[in-house]
């Protein structure tokens, strides 16, 4: 086990070059390192031009998403030590516009959020009176595994359909979605549907799968999708056949 | 600052990397999908040969004999070897996919994924069964 | 559909019968067969399915792979007119047994 690494961190500076680069910084490697780490290391002690973003460092707050050897992961959660003598190879998430460094604009992602209603939406509001909307345990399974999200993008960063069109609503906005749609407390799923429904929502989606294994939270955007192909064809087969029916 | 959104979205400064057009062969999982997606290719293939086979058996025992002396032929078994993995990959992948989309419940328990699953298996055992028996057996 | 009918069949007439694995069924016996009109309807069903399937995943693939969404039109048209025809060529092929 080394006791040191190389990080092989990729460079943006838009004031002086139009093109990225790559620099190599030799940090140390304690074994409870993460890149993240390294990083930190690099900005205070060899580098401070380096940019990025990091938060709380454990994996909940999403910030720290970038390529690390050529897949998605957030740093703060990716050890050093699993990369043997290294060099590891850091550079910002992909499908993303660079704008400095390790930092990538995720306006594009906000926007389309946005569009999804990620919120509870009641057509009635209960009045106060009539106390909580209530909800079992059950109910709860039913959408918990997709309330896990904590928007790091590195779904997004893992989807080829997001890479080759960039209008793809893409896995988080659609698995968040889903989420207020299977909650028992909400009314919109008709609002969402239309959204959803476009030619660059769901159907954009190959099932490639790759979202799914590189979430860090296990949200699996991509079961998250194929359920609601299947529910918005179901949807689009019964308003066919019984239009005031169902 | 609505203006302002206007300007940042196509800001010259940010770096777009293009996606390459060999995007699919830079990870394995990426080389595994298109090949899932190419299996279809054999699958629109067989229906070519089934459609064969139906013309030689509607036609006479003589075309049929001649169809199933062509089909030994060693480029169309090749061909018919390289269908089976890539059919059978096609179900597999079909097998795996169906229980992240048809989620299943029994009264208020959800059907666990590995029984979705396995009753497609048992669906194509049957169906393989039932095939060979009308065609071997009966 | 094709995932459960496609196997069997292929490992029976593409395999199996021609290497000599098992006896082919007597052309007797097949045209039987073939001539009820559940196959019939079974297999014309078989062979829409897996064209239209094999159109759609094909054209995705295309754009997909190669990127070449500037021919949108032509691409679809020969996916979905292929798969068309070979519907209609299957439909034809199956009416016809005697």
């Amino acid at each position: 086990m080394r006791d040191r690494i190389t990080l092989r961190v990729a460079r943006y500076r838009p004031e002086q070059e139009s093109e990225a680069t790559f620099d190599e910084y030799d940090v140390p490697c304690p074994k409870e390192w993460v890149v993240l780490d390294g990083l930190n290391h690099i900005k205070d002690r060899i580098d401070g031009t380096l940019s990025y973003r990091w938060s709380c460092r454990m994996g909940i707050c999403g910030s720290c998403g970038m390529t690390v050897n050529g897949e998605p992961k957030l740093t703060c959660a990716t050890f050093l030590s699993d990369y043997g003598r290294g060099p590891v190879r850091v550079e910002p998430l992909r499908n993303f516009p660079v704008i400095r460094d390790l930092i990538v604009d995720m306006g594009d992602f906000m926007r389309k959020l946005v569009r999804v209603k990620p919120w509870i939406v009641r057509h009635v509001e209960k009045p106060l009176s009539e106390g909580e909307y209530r909800q079992t345990p059950e109910e709860l399974d039913d959408y918990k595994q997709f309330s896990m999200c904590i928007n790091c993008m590195l779904c997004y960063a893992a989807c080829p359909v997001y890479g080759l069109d960039p209008k793809f609503i893409g896995p988080a906005a659609i698995a968040l979605a889903q989420r207020y749609n299977l909650d028992n407390r909400d009314e919109g799923a008709s609002d969402r549907m239309e959204v959803l429904s476009e030619h660059e929502g769901i159907w954009g989606c190959t099932f490639v799968g790759e979202c799914t294994k590189v979430c860090p939270k296990n949200v699996d955007p991509a079961g998250a999708i194929q359920r609601y192909k299947l529910s918005a064809a179901v949807e689009t087969m019964k308003s066919f056949f019984m239009p005031r029916g169902a | 600052m609505t203006g302002q959104h206007q300007y940042t979205e196509y800001h010259p400064r940010w770096l777009r990397q293009p996606v390459s057009t060999y995007w699919w062969l830079q990870q394995r999982s990426y080389l595994a999908f298109i090949l899932r997606e190419a299996s279809c290719l054999f699958v629109a293939w067989f229906v070519v040969y089934l459609l064969m086979l139906v013309r030689a058996v509607s036609e006479s025992e003589m075309s049929y004999k001649q169809f199933l002396g062509w089909s030994a032929s060693p480029i169309v078994l090749l061909l018919n070897l390289v269908s089976f993995f890539f059919i059978g990959l096609h179900a597999i992948t079909f097998f795996q996919a169906a229980p992240r989309a048809m989620v299943v419940h029994v009264g208020r328990r959800r059907v666990p994924d590995r029984v979705v699953g396995a009753a497609h298996y048992l669906g194509l055992l049957a169906a393989s069964g039932i095939v060979a028996w009308i065609l071997l057996g009966a | 559909m094709s995932a459960l009918l496609m196997p069997i069949l292929l490992v029976l007439f593409g395999l199996a019968f021609p290497l000599g694995w098992l006896q082919p069924p007597a052309h007797a016996h097949l045209l039987a067969v073939l001539s009820h009109p559940l196959t019939r309807l079974a297999l014309f069903g078989l062979c829409l399915l897996s064209l239209f399937h094999w159109a759609h995943r094909f054209r995705h693939t295309l754009y997909d792979g190669l990127q070449i969404k500037h021919l949108n039109e032509v691409i679809a048209v020969t996916c979905y007119g292929g798969a068309i025809g070979g519907a209609v060529a299957a439909a034809y092929l199956l009416w016809q047994v005697p």
